[in-house]
C-alpha cells in the first residue's frame, strides 16, 4: 500500500448527497479477477457521454479539476454495494484522499485498506473547502497527515483520525502481514471461543 | 459490577481478541462464519496467492455463485459473458484449491448468498459473520452480527479468520404496535429509511425491538435486517426468541441432539441488558406505516403510495433541492405527481431483500386468478433453487405463469442486472429489490422499490398501485 503523509494537489467539488458505489464504479466494471484498469470505470456514466465522449460538463472533465487530486464530496459519499472496485479505481485515477462530512462504512473502510484518507469534518467547514476547490484561483490543497492538517488558500483546517488508521496510512502497512504476527493469541481464543461454543464447529454436509 | 451493555457490545465483547488501540473502539474481531461470492473475492485469492498464504479455516466458509450467472428458465452453466465466464472459472478453482465447498451455477442448493446460507442453517445466533456483500446484515434476525466487508477485508479474513474492526455506536429502533394488512417487513424498513435517511444510521449498529417485530417470521426479519444498511446501519440485530429457535431446528446444518440442546439454552440468554444505553433510539408506530414506495434514486427517496413525489421548490436547504430535483429529473417524474399514476414497463420480484418463499407466497395471493398488463414485462427470480423448489411444490410456478409472470432460475439477476437481465434506458421497474440507485438495474433505467405484493399490484394494473385496493 502506498504511504500518504504529505500530498499537495488540486481539489475538486462534488456537493451531491448519497454518491453511491454503482455511480463510483458501474457494474460493466465488475468483471475482472484483478485489480487493474479501473482508473476508467470511475464516474463513468458521469464523464462520458453514450459515445465515449467526455461530458464538458463534469467537473473533473474540465481543467485544473482534470488533474485533482482530493475530492470534496456530499454526504454519504461511497453508500451502497460493498464493491473495493470504486476505491481501486478512485486510487487508480490518481486521487489520493475525499473530504466529506460522512461515509458509509465499508467504503471509509475500504479507503483506509487502499491508502486512500478520507476525512469527514463537520458540515461548516465542508462548505467552506467546497467553495474553495470550486473555484480554480483557490483549488489547490495540501494535506499533511502527521499534523492532521489541510491547508488550502491560506486557511488551516484540522482534521480527527483514528490513531491505528493514521498510522497504517503514514507506513503503507500490509494489514494481513500486521495480523498474522498475533496467529498465536487468534490460536488461543479460537480454542477458548470454539470450547465455550461447541456449536459453532460446522456441521459436515450431509 | 459490570455495566449493562447492549446485545451489539455483547457479540463484539464475545469476539474480541485484542483491543488495537487504548480506548478499545478498534479490535481484532473474530469472525465465525463467511460466505463468499465469484465478484467480490478473486482479488482476495489473488492477493492470498501471491503472499504465499493459506486460508486460516476453510471448513467455516462456503462459496456460493450468484451474482453474474444467467437465470433463464432452464439452467445452463453457460456465462452471459466472458467477464462472468473467468470470474466463476476463478472462483471454482479457488475454493478447490483452498478446500472451500462452492455451490457452483448447477449446484442443487445455488441461490443468492444471503437466502442460501440462513435456508441450510449455516447462520446461527451469537454468530459474527463478515461477507464480500454488503447486505450481510441479513444475519441480524437470527441475532447474528452480519456486516459486510471489501475485498482487502476479505482477504485479511481468509488469511486470519478476523478483520480489523471499529467499533458502532448502538442505536435502537423500537417498532410497536401491529402492522395494517397489507403492510409487510419491506415496510417497516422503507418508512425507517425515509424517516432517518440514507445515512440515518451511518457508523451505527441497530438492535430492533418492540412488539411488531416479534410478531415478524423470521422471513420478514430477514428482509428488515437486510435493508438496514440502507440507511447506513454495518448491523442490525434481533434478540433470538423462540420464532428464531422453531424455525432453525429443522434445518440441514443446524446443530443437532446435544448441541442444539446446549446451543438453545445458550440463544434464550441473548439479549441486552434492560438497563442497556443506546447512543440513539427512534420509535415508530406499527399502525401509522403505509405500504411504501420509492420515487426517487436514494432508498429514503420513499412515500406512502398514496402520496405525491414532492416538490423541490419546498424543499428547505438549496442542497435538498438540487437533489430532488435531479431524481425527479432522471426518474422522469413531474413534482406533486400522484404515485399511483405512475405507469410501469417492468415487475421485478426477486433478491436477497424478498425473493424468499414467504415473499413468493404474497405475491402468488395478489396474482392468484389476475393477469399481467399488457405491455408490462414480468419475471419472478427465487431467491434460492430450493426456494424455486419449494414454490413449484405448492404450486406458486402455475400461479405466476398462468398471470403471465415469466417463471426464473434463481440468482441476483435484475437486482443489480450484473448478468442479461437488464432494464433498457428509460424503462421503469416496479422491483422487490432494495437499491433504486441511478442505472442499478441498467444504464438509464428506473426502479421503484416496494414490497413483492405490491410488485405483483403494480404488474396487473401496469401502473404503481396500492395492494389494499385489492383487498390483500
Ligand atoms: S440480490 Fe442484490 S442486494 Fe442481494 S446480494 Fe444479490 S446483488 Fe446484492
Amino acid at each position: 500500500m502506498e504511504p500518504f503523509q504529505t500530498v499537495e494537489g488540486g481539489a475538486a467539488a462534488m456537493p451531491a448527497a448519497n454518491i453511491d458505489t454503482d455511480v463510483i464504479m458501474p457494474k460493466q466494471f465488475l468483471k475482472g479477477i484483478d485489480r487493474k484498469g479501473l482508473a476508467r470505470g470511475v464516474f463513468f456514466d458521469l464523464r462520458f457521454d453514450e459515445a465515449g465522449g467526455p461530458r464538458e460538463t463534469f467537473v473533473l472533465n474540465q481543467p485544473p479539476w482534470t488533474e485533482a487530486r482530493f475530492l470534496v464530496v456530499g454526504p454519504n459519499f461511497g453508500c451502497g454495494s460493498s464493491r473495493e472496485h470504486a476505491v481501486w479505481g478512485l486510487a487508480q485515477l490518481g486521487i489520493r484522499a475525499l473530504i466529506g462530512t460522512s461515509f458509509a462504512g465499508i467504503f471509509f473502510d475500504n479507503c483506509a485498506r487502499n491508502g486512500l484518507l478520507a476525512i469527514t469534518l463537520p458540515a461548516d467547514e465542508i462548505e467552506t473547502l467546497l467553495a474553495l476547490a470550486a473555484d480554480p484561483a483557490t483549488c489547490r490543497f495540501t494535506i499533511d497527515l502527521a499534523e492532521q492538517v489541510i491547508e488550502g488558500a491560506g486557511r488551516q483546517l484540522r482534521f480527527e483520525i483514528d490513531a491505528s488508521r493514521k498510522h497504517a496510512l503514514l507506513n503503507g502497512l500490509d494489514p494481513v502481514g500486521v495480523t498474522l504476527a498475533r496467529a498465536d493469541e487468534i490460536r488461543a481464543f479460537e480454542a477458548a471461543h470454539l470450547a465455550a461454543n461447541p456449536w459453532l464447529a460446522p456441521a459436515a454436509a450431509p | 459490577m459490570t455495566p449493562p451493555r447492549t446485545l451489539y457490545d455483547k457479540l463484539v465483547d464475545a469476539h474480541t481478541v485484542a483491543r488495537l488501540d487504548e480506548d478499545g473502539s478498534t479490535v481484532l474481531l473474530y469472525v465465525d462464519r463467511s460466505v463468499l461470492n465469484e465478484y467480490t473475492s478473486p482479488q482476495a485469492f489473488t492477493g492470498l496467492r501471491e503472499a504465499g498464504r493459506q486460508v486460516w479455516a476453510p471448513e467455516r466458509l462456503l462459496g456460493v455463485v450468484d451474482h453474474v450467472n444467467a437465470t433463464t428458465p432452464t439452467r445452463t452453466a453457460e456465462m452471459p459473458d466472458p467477464g462472468g465466464a473467468g470470474q466463476v472459472a476463478y472462483f471454482a478453482r479457488n475454493c478447490r484449491d483452498f478446500g472451500i465447498e462452492l455451490f457452483d451455477i448447477l449446484h442443487p442448493m445455488q441461490g443468492i448468498e444471503h437466502v442460501v446460507a440462513p435456508e441450510l442453517g449455516l447462520i446461527l445466533p451469537g454468530m459474527v459473520v463478515a461477507a464480500g456483500d454488503s447486505h450481510t446484515t441479513t444475519y441480524g434476525a437470527f441475532g447474528a452480527l452480519g456486516f459486510g466487508i471489501g475485498t482487502s477485508d476479505i482477504e485479511h479474513m481468509l488469511a486470519t479468520a478476523t478483520v480489523v474492526y471499529r467499533r458502532l455506536a448502538p442505536m435502537q429502533v423500537v417498532v410497536d404496535g401491529r402492522l395494517p394488512l397489507g403492510v409487510t417487513a419491506k415496510d417497516v424498513v422503507m418508512a425507517l429509511i425515509e424517516t432517518i435517511g440514507a445515512d440515518g444510521a451511518t457508523g451505527c449498529a441497530i438492535e430492533f425491538t418492540g412488539q411488531t417485530i416479534a410478531d415478524l417470521s423470521v422471513e420478514g426479519r430477514m428482509t428488515l435486517c437486510n435493508m438496514a444498511v440502507e440507511c447506513g446501519a454495518r448491523g442490525a440485530l434481533i434478540a433470538p426468541d423462540q420464532t428464531v429457535l422453531d424455525y432453525l431446528k429443522p434445518l440441514a446444518r443446524a446443530p443437532k441432539g446435544d448441541a442444539w440442546t446446549a446451543a438453545a439454552d445458550a440463544w434464550t440468554k441473548l439479549k441486552a441488558d434492560p438497563e442497556a444505553v443506546y447512543a440513539r433510539r427512534v420509535v415508530l408506530q406499527a399502525e401509522a406505516i403505509e405500504p411504501m414506495v420509492t420515487w426517487g434514486t436514494s432508498p429514503d427517496q420513499a412515500a406512502s403510495v398514496r402520496a405525491r413525489t414532492p416538490n423541490p421548490e419546498t424543499e428547505a436547504s438549496p442542497a435538498r433541492r438540487r437533489d430532488v430535483a435531479r431524481a425527479l429529473d432522471y426518474m422522469g417524474l413531474q413534482p406533486g405527481a400522484l404515485l399511483e399514476e405512475i405507469r410501469i414497463d417492468r415487475a421485478f420480484i426477486g433478491s436477497c431483500t424478498n425473493a424468499r418463499i414467504e415473499d413468493l407466497r404474497e405475491a402468488a395471493a395478489v396474482l392468484q386468478g389476475r393477469q399481467v398488463a399488457e405491455g408490462v414485462r414480468a419475471m419472478v427470480v427465487p431467491g434460492s433453487s430450493a426456494v424455486r423448489r419449494q414454490a413449484e411444490a405448492e404450486g406458486l410456478d402455475r400461479i405466476f405463469l398462468n398471470a403471465g409472470f415469466e417463471w426464473r432460475q434463481s440468482g441476483c439477476s435484475m437486482c443489480l442486472a450484473m448478468n442479461d437481465d437488464v432494464l433498457a434506458p428509460g424503462e421503469r421497474c416496479a422491483s422487490s429489490t432494495n437499491r433504486n440507485f441511478e442505472g442499478r438495474q441498467g444504464a438509464g433505467g428506473r426502479t421503484h422499490l416496494m414490497s413483492p405484493a405490491m410488485v405483483a399490484a403494480a404488474a396487473v394494473f401496469g401502473r404503481i398501485t396500492d395492494v389494499r385496493r385489492l383487498g390483500a
